[in-house]
């Protein structure tokens, strides 16, 4: 048994207007459990012995009805599937000097102790407490990509023979929980809170790899076209890192991706598929981001980094020229010399090559994003953690662009 | 007022799949749940289903195994329907969506569970009831235009017009805390079970039994009410489950001396006996001594391949990792058994059909009854589905002819009342809700459990009855309409402790040893006075008591080892 202190940000109806809401605040629980129980565990206890308007949705308790998610620590996830001495941790980590002063919320408890936060999810509009409106977003989101199978209409006798692999892989999509943990932490939505989202996105790859799915190109045409579809995913990994069930969801985006731009070939209008081609063939030729080629080749394709600007990616520049300019002015774009084509350094000795034949396994061999066949998940966390954050680095850069 | 020809109260699985059925002959159909239908508690069935779809099996097979399974308590008529009406239902499901695993050649496969003859239980991962649960649930978004969902309305109670038949409900709806009639010319309640009466039990927190009580206190009797599962492989302390899947890959069971002890009790069979014969074998070696010191026992999913672990038993990969600090595919889980599963329930026939006209009831608050004194794993997929859709159709039907009644306001006024004589109540006049619940938990996980006797029954029902009266004036803290969760948690006390009384009513009249009930003081299996249904009716002084035969088609009673 230990002492834990949950901040909890509450918010209640106004009392005057049961339609609108109070200020929100924060409110102290001390609760005394065993650090393996959970954080919901927690909530509960607080709930049952001090006080009982603290709303929270809960089930299970075992992480498989998706009723819990909140933000713990800042984190999106599964009150109950946090344990309350990791998350103690978790917020000794984050603010190692519990005293100093600056951070919007205090992080002490008075006593020297750093307390475990709980918020109400992000990108959802609260309704009381850690109680979020999730039919407004996530269900409007899940309802957007036609989320039932569209067969032939006519079924046969027996079940459909499909490759066993197949259903293995949907799997792993179906295993989504639509706790909304992803969508909570999306970074991407945050800024476009029309982007069909994590969980929604997902949800569609649970069709689009389904062969008993007819509507395949469709989907994946619908998905690719919208202005807030596949391509406005920025690659941050915050919903691979707040996925309570493994589903990946980015990974599940990433994949959409392949079917529409590489195996569909469909061209999308929101030059998304393009753009992200540019990616590829520059860090193909040269092993790490020349930025003074982005828009160029993303806008002109097949030029290689020679520098022969068409109509087109001249009008393209000029057109992102704003939002270059923007993120000069807010400090965003530090280096200005990336912008100057050219002088992008090559990497050292035969790197290139070895970036060459990565391209060529890639190419040569079509690795799946899906733990549910190939196996394996976590075994070196360490290395996964360090991956994720290299990665967070790049959508950051890709945003500048 | 919301008017529906076919009102469908509950949406896990057995709801949806009833409110499907009854949308699709054209009825009018509305499906209310107290949380968003994905929440419900058929989530969490991560084994599989059963079906004698296999060429070298039948449903007489299947049938056989769960009447001996439910140790003859179990009507064989609705056994027969069940297991015939199985391999249709599989295919349909898959027809809809359901990724269900594939052999190498692409057909359904199947893995082993307990107490069946033959590998006949169809699976997704261990995530079944979860996969099935949310393609209906994309069903019933694609049917929005058919179905009314409403999500995060509470029932509080069940109306009934002048002649006594079931004729609506009173909803509440949770995020306003506005009260409404609903009127409808059928309600099928499909709530689920009533585990949260046990303490620790795998069921959810939502799982107390609301539509058993409700039934119960308009009139509808309850059957078999002490028949209650405890399931062999529960996560000590927290009652997480662990998929009989596992055994069914093949894991081992052991105590602390290493020995697999399922050996001495169920020679054949081993692990996957049924349900009842192993939960006793554990709870046998932890009360002599042969368990762990924190009683349990250990379950030994290592002798299973990796790579069909990742596969096939991903959740459990997750639980072990997440709730118990294990990696199961390194090391040997502890277990336990705990409470699981309610084979009692609303009595009614084979279209689901309860002795209030009008009223229905199927899946886990019904009961059939399909399992008897002992459900076999698996086969709680296939009651809700079967048994749902079989509702659903007859009450459909049933609309048809019908119209609506008069149903008067008098019954939402009453509600309404009751909910503000509780918020009403002042801070510290009686107990906290959450105390008596905690008791009334820990009472019912220690006196009826794997084994009873009539010192620690009567220990029980005294301990539920007198917490009846503490509830009365047990008080809540939330005074507010948005999300009163307060409030509804009061209303799910009167209903669990309604519920617990049968229980124990039951268990203590039954004085034989049969399924899941295990007597210490009358250990036989007494056919002759006890192969009957006990039936309890709510009478002014508590349940009364009445018997209904158990239906035999053709399968004679007979011993029964595994």
């Amino acid at each position: 048994m230990a002492t834990y202190t949950l901040r909890v940000r509450r918010q209640k109806p106004a009392e005057d207007n049961d339609q609108a809401l109070a200020e929100p605040y924060w409110e102290d629980f001390e609760v005394e459990l065993d650090p393996t129980l959970s954080v919901l565990d927690g909530l509960l206890q607080a709930k049952d012995q001090q006080d009982g308007s603290l709303a929270v949705r809960c089930s299970c308790r075992a992480a498989i009805c998706g009723s819990c998610g909140v933000k713990i620590n800042g984190q999106s996830t599964l009150a109950c599937k946090t344990q309350i001495g990791e998350a103690q941790e978790a917020a000794d980590r984050k603010h190692p000097d519990v005293d100093a002063g600056g951070a919007d919320v205090p992080r002490s408890n008075g006593n020297g102790n750093n307390v475990i936060t709980v918020e109400p999810m992000g990108n959802m509009p609260v309704i009381k407490d850690l109680v979020t409106d999730m039919e407004s977003t996530h269900w409007t989101k899940i309802r957007r990509v036609t989320p039932w199978l569209l067969d032939d209409g006519n079924p046969p006798e027996r079940e459909r023979i499909v490759p066993p692999e197949s259903m293995v892989d949907i799997t792993q999509t179906i295993a989504c929980i639509q706790c909304g943990a992803c969508v909570s932490s999306c970074l991407s939505m945050e800024a476009d809170p029309d982007f069909i989202g994590p969980a929604a996105l997902a949800k569609a790859y649970r069709f689009v790899g389904d062969p008993r799915d007819v509507d395949t190109e469709a989907r994946l045409n619908d998905l690719a076209q919208d202005p807030h579809g596949i391509y406005d995913c920025t690659h941050c990994f915050s919903c691979v890192d707040a996925c309570p069930k493994g589903v990946a969801p980015m990974d599940q985006i990433m994949r959409l991706r392949r079917l529409a731009g590489h195996d569909h070939d469909i061209d999308d209008r929101n030059n998304g598929r393009r753009h992200e081609t540019a990616f590829v063939k520059i860090i193909e030729k040269k092993g790490t981001l020349d930025e003074s080629l982005l828009l160029q080749e993303s806008y002109a394709q097949g030029i290689k980094g020679k520098l022969k600007p068409s109509k087109a990616a001249i009008k393209g520049l000029l057109g992102s020229l704003p939002t270059a300019i923007r993120g000069i002015k807010t400090g965003k774009m530090r280096s200005l010399p990336k912008l100057i084509p050219g002088i992008h350094p090559k990497l050292p000795g035969d790197a290139q090559d070895h970036v060459k034949r990565i391209y060529k396994h890639a190419e040569e061999h079509r690795e799946e994003l899906n733990l549910y066949i190939s196996g394996v998940e976590d075994d070196e966390p360490a290395e996964v953690g360090a991956s994720a954050e290299t990665t967070v680095e790049n959508a950051e850069e890709r945003r500048d662009s | 007022m919301p008017r529906h020809d076919v009102l469908v109260i509950g949406a896990g699985l057995a709801g949806q799949r009833a409110a499907l059925a009854a949308a699709e002959l054209g009825v009018s159909v509305a499906i209310v749940s107290k949380v968003h239908p994905v929440r419900s508690h058929s989530n969490a069935a991560q084994g599989g289903i059963n079906a004698a779809l296999g060429e070298n099996d039948t449903w007489e097979s299947h049938a056989f195994d769960t009447v001996k399974g439910s140790d003859y308590l179990g009507d064989q008529d609705a056994i027969s329907i069940m297991c015939k009406e199985a391999p249709e239902e599989i295919l349909h499901l898959e027809h809809l969506g359901v990724p269900f695993h594939r052999n190498a050649e692409g057909k359904l496969g199947t893995r082993a569970f307990g107490g069946a003859s033959q590998a006949r239980t169809y699976y997704v991962a261990d995530i079944t009831g979860q996969a099935i649960m949310h393609v209906l649930y994309e069903q019933l978004m694609k049917y929005s235009d058919k179905v009314d969902r409403y999500e995060e309305y509470f029932t509080t109670a069940l109306a009934l017009d002048d002649n006594g038949h079931c004729c609506g409900a009173v909803m509440r709806n949770v995020r306003d805390g506005s009260m409404e009639l609903f009127e409808a010319k059928n309600v099928i309640l499909a709530t689920g079970g009533n585990g949260q009466i046990w303490r620790p039990t795998t069921n959810a927190l939502i799982c107390t039994g609301d539509g058993i009580a409700q039934a119960y206190r308009i009139g509808a009797p309850l059957m078999d009410m002490e028949m209650i599962q405890y399931h062999p492989t529960t996560l000590a302390g927290k009652g997480f489950l662990i998929t009989e899947g596992a055994r069914g890959e093949g894991a081992h069971l052991l105590n602390a001396k290493g020995e697999r002890f399922m050996e001495k009790y169920a020679p054949n069979k081993m692990e996957l006996a049924s349900r009842d014969v192993v939960s006793r074998a554990e709870q046998t070696e932890i009360n002599e001594g042969r368990g762990f010191p924190d009683g349990t026992v250990a379950l030994d999913i290592t002798v299973v391949p990796k790579k069909r672990i990742h596969e096939a038993l991903r959740e459990i990969v997750l639980v072990g990792r997440d709730f118990a600090g294990v990696d199961i595919t390194r090391e040997p889980i502890r277990i336990k058994p705990g409470n699981h599963y309610t084979m009692g329930g609303v009595k009614t026939d084979t279209d689901g059909a309860t002795e209030v006209p009008g009223l229905y009831a199927a899946g886990e608050c019904a009961c059939v009854s399909v399992h008897g004194g002992n459900r076999l794993g698996a086969n709680s997929l296939l009651d809700t589905l079967i048994f749902g859709r079989r509702a659903g159709v007859h009450a459909a039907t049933r609309a048809k002819g019908i119209g609506f009644s008069r149903v008067s306001k008098a019954v939402l006024t009453d509600e309404e009342r009751q909910i503000e004589s509780i918020i009403g109540r002042e801070r510290g006049s009686g107990r906290r809700v959450s105390e008596i619940r905690k008791e009334l938990g820990e009472t019912m996980d220690k006196y009826v459990a794997v084994f009873r006797d009539e010192e620690g029954l009567t220990k029980a029902l005294e301990t539920v009855r007198r917490l009846k009266e503490e509830a009365k004036d047990a008080y809540i803290d939330d005074k507010g309409t948005v999300f009163n969760q307060d409030v509804l948690g009061a209303l799910e006390l009167g209903y669990m402790l309604d519920c617990a009384e049968c229980a124990c009513v039951g268990a203590l009249h039954r004085t034989e040893s049969r399924g899941a009930q295990f007597r210490t003081d009358y250990p036989e299996r007494n056919d002759e006075e006890w192969l009957k249904h006990i039936n309890l009716r709510r009478g002014d002084d508590g349940p009364e008591i009445s018997y209904s035969e158990v239906t035999i088609t053709e399968w004679q009673p007979a011993e029964r080892t595994y």
